[in-house]
């Protein structure tokens, strides 16, 4: 995690960046989204859900965010801006497509009250990174976050995978921060509960136990 | 105050995202001293979340960069493009 003066430098190169493209050296906007590429294609994945939607939402995004990076006033972070822009590019890609009917963001959501038990475990064994080389287990974690409903898919995506606070995800989905919060944790225990006991059975019992996975 | 399993699995989002009041937070890590099916799922949630999120997990599509900077560059190139201040 960046520390709060690394955040406060980086956000004073920002603007410093974005008044000069403003001032007319245009190339520079290159260089101010590059720490945003994985981001805003996250976000516009978890929404659109294929990659040739997400990747054609994901440079509409950035066209747009160049279009009107006038309109930008510093008041929020660029980050957070930039997926509002995002945000707004999937869903207009989905209405497009007529995929989906209009999402009502802010509307409880069915069984959204009742009570989520995670999958009950009386011992956890770490998996560790270096597991992730393996294509099945990245597979095992994708297909569990796809299958979260788009909601929630969508807010663990700003708050998990790019990292938004509470506040920008709720800014850039709009919707309120306790909504954020309540759906956050929701979908995290969705995730536990499907994957806690499908990978249970990956980690390793002891030393030496990888050589025998299925996977080998 | 003495939680029960349900109250700690009601608070594992914002117990990993440190924003439980600290009362609260002394309460879950008593309970999950003693239970070892709490310990199990926070570790579990916890270790999952790090998994998910890792690069390698979710992968940009080969290329994807220089597609995007290609067709920013063609937009950059067209000064009619150019941001606007309204």
């Amino acid at each position: 995690m960046k520390s709060g003066e690394a955040t406060a430098t980086a956000s004073r190169d920002e603007a410093d960046l974005i008044a000069r493209i403003l001032g007319g050296e245009k190339e520079l906007f290159h260089e101010l989204i590059r720490p945003y590429e994985r981001m805003v294609y996250l976000t516009v994945f978890s929404i659109v859900r294929n990659q040739t939607d997400a990747e054609d939402s994901a440079q509409d995004a950035m066209v747009n965010a160049y279009r009107h990076l006038g309109k930008f006033r510093g008041d929020a972070k660029f980050s957070t801006w930039l997926t509002t822009i995002a945000v707004n590019e999937g869903r207009q890609k989905l209405r497009r497509a007529k995929r989906t009917k209009e999402d009502s963001l802010d509307e409880p959501i069915e069984g959204e009250e009742q009570e989520l038990t995670p999958a009950p475990l009386t011992d956890w064994r770490e998996i560790p990174l270096e597991a992730l080389e393996r294509k099945e287990l990245r597979e095992t974690l994708r297909n569990a976050v796809a299958a979260l409903p788009d909601i929630y898919r969508q807010i663990f995506t700003l708050r998990d995978l790019d990292e938004l606070n509470v506040a920008e995800t709720a800014a850039a989905l709009g919707i309120n921060e306790n909504m954020v919060k309540v759906r956050l944790h929701r979908a995290r225990m969705m995730l536990q509960k499907r994957l806690a006991p499908l990978l249970k059975t990956t980690a390793p019992e002891r030393k030496g136990f990888w050589g025998r996975m299925p996977w080998n | 105050m003495e939680l029960n399993c349900k109250h700690v699995w009601a608070h594992i989002s914002d117990y990993i995202d440190d924003s439980v009041p600290s009362e609260l937070r002394a309460d879950i890590e008593r309970h999950l001293e003693h239970c070892e099916i709490c310990s199990a799922i926070l570790d579990s949630t916890r270790n999952i979340l790090v998994l998910t999120a890792d690069d390698r997990t979710f992968e940009l599509p080969v290329g994807f960069s220089k597609r995007l900077h290609e067709r920013l560059a063609r937009e950059l190139a067209d000064e009619a493009n150019a941001p606007t201040m309204n």
